[in-house]
């Protein structure tokens, strides 16, 4: 969430210098506002607010708008800070050196020794803090101080940001920053509608719509909102961005209030003069600081080995002071007692025994430069910069939107070098998602194919003519269609293909803008719906002009407003959506477009033959990589219609549950609906996909495409990004309904592969763990397999009992395709290679269903595409497009591997071959514990001598040539055969230094 | 990176294509493969022993005798004298012979060693007071504490020079007599400048006289316990050598790393007599031992050691044998891989393409 919160914080400080943004790290709850918001969570049920009466507000514990990010403040810098470094094992064990070295018995280096590093290391820490803390103060200073206009005993008077109250009305203007988490109240906008731009909160840059309450949009005056005392009953702070329930209480009614009649602090006001809200949450308890401090680490495997290492290595001091500490009790018994003429023992060591236990610790501080306490900061210092190389990398740089890559997290880079399967979504991954209005189907009829005069379908190409469009003055120019008896089929006014049009026209959530006459500009949430759209605006059915109550459409040339009675929006469990609106006649429809399967599920049975020729069509789209949709309408009774809205509207208010009694209620109208027809949607592979396809596969890299696409679109694009190949030997299909139906066929596609012997018989399943050592059979098998499977399939192919094989099956193929999959299932199938596998996996998508896909896989790469800034916000790296995982991968993965394993292994060794020394000498000086070198060579050793050798080596080393890299990609499997490279090279140093200091 | 861009455009975010940023800075990777390799082997294996050889012609140059005289002759009955430290104040002679057959040629430098004599032990090196030595006056009535048990004597008086290391000082006393034909001639020897600069002229210093005599200066302190003679007492004829500044005391306060360990008595001096102009003419010697130095108890020896240096240093053969062992070495795996290139990877596959 590194990223996300770095977008977060943003906001706070647009308007500083952007050097800022990065260094700026996400501000960690302090102790103490974390206990108090912990504690006003326990307490907070729900939030009880009340307009214009700070007194009653007063009696709860709500915060204020004060924001504060810091950590310090001028007095506790020293302890807190000195505290918190102190955590850390590495610096902890160095103070506790420190102590051993003030006791004169033992010390056998002055303290400086210890103190010189440590107090370098602590210093370079502490200003690091401390800078950044101060760059927080100044931008907690600079937005608590930025000026709101509220409306105190009223009047409109200018406040600071950090005096506002929840409960407060405030007044806020175009392009201003929303203050704090407002409740919308009125604006200057008809119907109280207001624009605001949401780039800082989610990085989606196309302006969203608020409406106000019904009740309040007409508080347009100052003396009317005075006397405004509704009171708002809503869930307690929280981190959801796009989720919002409460009810508005006032004069004795109940209003409910949703995300949509929210103001979240740090959007922007847009397109409106004024607006009025009410401060809900304030301060730390708005929904942007909410998403802040929460920081997910992943650490990545050599992390981990290091940390085995560092432990491995205090085991080793440790052996080695026994060592040397048995020496001495031996050497001081049998040699050093004759030796007493010249070194009397002295009172402290009155024996030999005890005599080795002070020398035990006197090794213990002598040793301690194996210790690497300048290892963490080094290992920080390189990570930077190969996350720098990869900002920096102009080959992963996309000219055409200006897109650099980007590395969100600096501690997983040498991971990319290990990575082993990657799972990729489709569209706008593997495709542009740049969507164009292709093809449909109509009544039956299919449009979009072009004949010649034989009646053979022409190919069509760059040339091939386009329909003209002429003949509507509102069209977009720069749509394409090449058949033209579409438009034929609208000008004759068919009724199928008006209405068709009409829903396509209707059914949606575009904003339009027009920002001259005839000049509009759709804003749309997602690519599909805008090329709907678009397409119903050049055949004639334009979508002009939107009120919350109405939609304006110019049919064939003439204006119609519908009234929009409800909207049952799309979500990805219900997969389609639907408007019912009421046409100037007066008659009710319900228009509805979704993912087929959902639509024909729902189909009046009279159509059941237009059913199969439709799906008859549909399946011919999606054999040509086509995104599909199908469109249904329904006329409703009125007063069927009443009584569900009545319905509705008491579902709408509850809090509690309210999504599930609103699912139902959809559900029950979207039955027995009429079919219309279907939209094919063209979605073009993104540049160089099948080629980094190929590579990827030449590393040995397996990659899955996890698709919410039709079974045959899949395929399709398979085919096309060569992942699927007419030269492989079998293609799997698993589509079972069942679960037995599903286990039959992953089974005898996996007898199929390795013969009957291998597969266990189905009495033992649960036993089926042997399955551990299949890799080396895996390795046997030259043939090419591929596994397609469907998402009602994988939903049985996951459950415990199968996921074994499913997972078995799936690693023997070379290529895997899941499609119509949930983004929950994206991230099981993701979760199940990693549990079982072990392997390094890396999940890249670009759309809010991918992040939680994202998020499970080791690495996540979101590609900033057309769908919004969801997925680039939870993801790790980030790039524009495909081809450049490749290069991330193949590249700075691979170097930053070697380079780490390489740095670590230096590293090692510089600091054993130096420490042995005076392992070895001991074995000349009595095990006294005397030093060879100078005490100051030994203090700086490692921190200045030695630190700029092994850091050039760990930035600069190349262990092949660029070109020589992309050439043999096969390397890569060679440098995943070697993932304890850095153990073995430990351990050999170890060994190869222990002989190199002894030099008698 | 967080620098704000000044360009602007289209491209305003492209990274700079700068050797740096684009890591394309000048690097050099070699491939070892057996063309490379297998030569550089062979060179090494050359280069080492050249080097090894030189290096032992050099060692083989310098001229050398050593006399462990700890129970030599009659310095037995003197070795039995020191067991019983109730003799320690009764002095105790003896000679020791030896003969050179051919002339030491050029400098002579006169050894005396010890084995297995710890100067090397931590308490040991620590015991000793370096603010005493350079002439503090508040650390001479003051020795610190590292000095302990050697810092004041039983009545609770200073010991200057403190500490172990000066305690144990080195006492035993050398003349060495040349006999030419029924003809003794003493051999002169340099006893002093045999330190370092800095040694005998920053790190050791008398603490500041004035017009007093040294004894005066000194006055308040008693000798170290194992000692005869006092500090100030040491070359009573040479202002410049007696006290914290004398040759000897400088030289064993400088401790040795090894058990076993040499240090410098004296340098022969050719300009004395025309006889040892050229260095230690060959012949019969003998070396008069006034033997003080008790190193039965720690079963140690003692010898002296004649030998001639070159730029090298003495008669040490380590390095020109690590040399010549390293040499062969690399020779031996040079023949193995040449041997293994040959029957198996001479036709056979580039070393990259095995990964596959």
């Amino acid at each position: 969430m590194l990223g996300c919160l770095y977008v977060h914080c943003r906001s706070e400080t647009t308007s500083q210098d952007k050097g800022l943004r990065k260094v700026t790290r996400p501000p960690a709850p302090s102790p103490r506002s974390c206990a108090s918001r912990l504690c006003s969570v326990l307490a907070e049920k729900e939030r009880r607010v009340k307009a214009n009466d700070r007194e009653h507000n007063d009696r709860f514990p709500y915060a204020d708008n004060r924001i504060k990010t810091s950590k310090y403040n001028a007095f506790t810098f020293l302890p807190v800070n000195l505290f918190e470094q102190f955590q850390r094992v590495a610096n902890a064990y160095f103070v506790i050196l420190l102590i051993l070295q003030l006791i004169p018995e033992i010390s056998s280096l002055s303290w400086f020794t210890t103190i010189v590093p440590l107090g370098l290391v602590l210093a370079i820490t502490a200003v690091k803090d401390a800078t950044d803390d101060y760059f927080r103060h100044r931008s907690d200073q600079q937005v608590n101080n930025r000026q709101s206009q509220v409306l105190i005993r009223g009047s409109v008077q200018n406040e600071k940001w950090m005096n506002v109250r929840v409960g407060d009305i405030i007044k806020l203007e175009n392009n201003q920053f929303v203050a704090a988490d407002l409740l919308l109240l009125c604006s200057s906008e008809p119907y109280g509608l207001c624009y605001v731009e949401t780039a800082d909160l989610d990085g989606e840059t196309n302006l969203k719509v608020r409406q106000a309450p019904n009740v309040t949009s007409d508080l347009g005056d100052v003396s009317r909102l005075t006397d405004f005392d509704g009171e708002v009953i809503c869930e307690p702070p929280n981190n959801k961005l796009d989720k919002f329930t409460g009810t508005l209480h006032w004069r004795d009614n109940e209003y409910s209030l949703d995300n949509e009649k929210m103001l979240l602090r740090g959007c922007v006001l847009r397109n409106t003069e004024w607006c009025f809200g009410m401060v809900i949450f304030a301060g730390l308890q708005t929904k942007l600081m909410q998403n802040c401090g929460k920081t997910k680490f992943k650490r990545t495997s050599l992390d981990k080995l290091m940390n085995t290492l560092v432990l491995w290595i205090f085991a080793f001091l440790v052996c080695m002071g026994v060592i040397l500490a048995i020496g001495n009790s031996i050497w001081e018994s049998w040699i050093g007692r004759r030796f007493e003429v010249f070194l009397p023992w002295g009172e402290s060591r009155s024996s030999a025994v005890l005599s080795g236990f002070l020398t035990f610790w006197s090794y213990v501080i002598i040793l301690n430069t194996v210790v690497p306490i300048s290892l963490y900061v080094s290992v920080e210092v390189l990570r930077l910069s190969h996350s720098l190389f990869i900002n920096w990398d102009q080959k992963m740089f996309c000219g055409r939107t200006d897109t650099p890559a980007e590395a969100r997290t600096t501690t997983l880079n040498e991971e990319l070098g290990q990575v082993e399967f990657i799972f990729s979504d489709k569209t706008g991954t593997l495709t542009q998602n740049i969507m164009a209005f292709s093809k449909c189907s109509i009544d039956g009829q299919t449009y979009g194919d072009i004949y010649d005069e034989f009646d053979q379908r022409v190919e069509i190409t760059e040339k091939t003519a386009c329909v003209d469009f002429s003949f509507n003055p509102l069209c977009d120019r720069g749509f394409k269609f090449h058949d033209s008896s579409l438009v034929e089929a609208t000008k004759r006014e068919d009724p199928a293909v008006q209405e068709f049009f009409r829903l396509l026209a209707l059914c949606h959530t575009v904003m339009p803008e027009e920002k001259s006459e005839g000049d509009l500009v759709y804003q749309a949430q997602s690519p599909d719906e805008g090329a709907l759209v678009t397409a119903a605006r050049n055949f004639g059915f334009v979508f002009r002009a939107r009120t919350p109550e109405t939609v304006t459409l110019w049919e064939m040339g003439r204006a119609v407003t519908y009234q929009l009675l409800a909207i049952l929006d799309f979500n990805n469990v219900r997969k389609r959506m639907s408007v019912i609106v009421k046409n100037p006649e007066g008659h009710i429809k319900l228009y509805c477009k979704g993912a087929d399967t959902l639509i024909f599920d729902r189909l009046d049975p009279s159509c059941s033959r237009l059913m199969n020729e439709t799906s008859e069509h549909l399946s011919e789209f999606a054999g040509e990589g086509l995104r599909t949709l199908a469109l249904a309408c329904k006329d409703i009774d009125e007063e069927y219609y009443e009584a569900w809205a009545e319905r509705l509207r008491c579902g709408s208010t509850a809090i509690e549950d309210r999504e599930e009694q609103l699912a139902v209620l959809y559900e029950e109208i979207e039955q027995g609906m009429k079919l219309l027809g279907a939209t094919a949607i063209e979605d073009k592979l993104q540049e160089g996909v099948p080629e980094t396809i190929a590579r990827l596969n030449l590393a040995d890299i397996k990659i899955w495409v996890l698709t919410g696409d039709k079974l045959e679109t899949a395929m399709n694009i398979g085919y096309s990004c060569n992942m699927l190949r007419d030269d492989m030997n079998e293609v799997f299909v698993v589509s079972g309904q069942t679960r037995l139906e599903v286990q039959q066929q992953l089974r005898s596609a996996k007898e199929h592969i390795v013969g009957l012997s291998r597969v266990s018989s189905p009495g033992d399943i649960e036993k089926s763990d042997a399955f551990a050592d299949d890799s080396v059979f895996e390795e046997a098998i030259i043939a090419e397999y591929a596994l397609v499977i469907n998402g009602h399939s994988l939903a049985h192919a996951l459950e415990p009992q199968l996921e074994h094989i499913l997972l078995d099956l799936a690693c023997l193929c070379k290529t895997v395709i899941c499609c119509r999959v949930t983004p929950l299932q994206k991230a099981q199938v993701v979760e199940l290679v990693r549990r079982h596998r072990g392997a390094v996996t890396l999940a890249v998508g670009d759309g809010a269903n991918d992040v939680s896909m994202i998020k499970t896989a080791h690495i996540g790469v979101g590609i900033s595409g057309q769908e919004g800034m969801q997925a680039v916000l939870a993801s790790d790296y980030s790039f524009a497009q495909f081809r450049c995982l490749q290069r991330l991968l193949l590249v700075h993965g691979r170097w930053s591997y070697f380079r780490m394993c390489n740095f670590l292994g230096y590293f090692f060794y510089k600091n054993f071959a130096f420490t042995l020394v005076h392992f070895w000498y001991g074995f000349f000086c009595g095990f006294s514990a005397q030093t060879v070198y100078d005490q100051w060579f030994i203090t700086l050793f490692n921190i200045v001598y030695t630190s700029l050798p092994v850091l050039a080596m760990g930035l600069f080393d190349q262990t092949l040539s660029k070109s020589y890299r992309t050439s043999v990609t096969r390397t890569v499997c060679a440098t995943r055969a070697c993932t304890n490279r850095a153990s073995r090279t430990f351990s050999s140093t170890s060994a190869g230094s222990s002989c190199a200091p002894c030099r008698g | 990176m967080g620098r704000a861009k000044d360009k602007s455009g289209p491209l305003a975010r492209r990274p700079d294509n700068s050797a740096f940023k684009q890591q394309r800075l000048p690097a050099w990777s070699p491939m070892l493969t057996a063309n490379t390799v297998l030569p550089f082997f062979y060179l090494m294996a050359l280069i080492c022993m050249l080097l090894g050889v030189w290096l032992l012609l050099t060692v083989q140059s310098t001229r050398e005798v050593k006399l462990d005289y700890t129970e030599h002759g009659a310095c037995e009955r003197c070795f039995q004298m020191r067991k019983n430290v109730s003799f320690a104040g009764e002095p105790c002679t003896c000679e020791v012979n030896f003969s050179i057959g051919k002339q030491f040629k050029g400098d002579v430098f006169f050894y005396y060693g010890l084995k297995n004599f710890h100067q090397n032990l931590r308490r040991y090196m620590d015991s000793r007071d370096d603010g005493q030595t350079v002439g503090r006056k508040n650390k001479l009535k003051n020795p610190s504490g590292y000095c302990e048990p050697f810092a004041r004597d039983s009545n609770g008086v200073p010991i200057a020079p403190c500490g172990a290391v000066a305690n144990s000082m080195f006492n035993d006393t050398f003349t060495l007599t040349y006999h030419q034909s029924s003809r003794s001639i003493p051999v002169p020897l340099l006893r002093t400048g045999l330190t370092w600069y800095t040694d005998k002229n920053i790190k050791y210093r008398n603490p500041a006289v004035d017009n007093l005599t040294l004894a005066q200066a000194f006055e308040g302190t008693v000798r170290p316990l194992y000692w005869q003679k006092a500090v100030y007492e040491l070359d009573p004829d040479d202002p410049n050598n007696n006290g914290f500044i004398n040759d000897d005391l400088i030289i064993w306060m400088r401790e040795a790393a090894f058990p076993n360990f040499k240090k410098l008595y004296g340098i022969l001096n050719r300009n004395d007599n025309v006889k040892f102009a050229k260095g230690l003419p060959s012949g019969n010697y003998t070396i008069n031992i006034t033997y003080n130095f008790p190193v039965q108890p720690f079963r140690g020896r003692k010898e002296v050691v004649l030998t001639t240096l070159t730029w090298f240093g003495g008669q040490n053969h380590f390095l020109p044998v690590a040399y010549l062992v390293t040499s062969s070495l690399l020779f031996l795996t040079a023949v193995v891989l040449t041997v293994v290139w040959w029957k198996f990877g001479k036709k056979g596959k580039n070393m990259q393409l095995t990964f596959q």
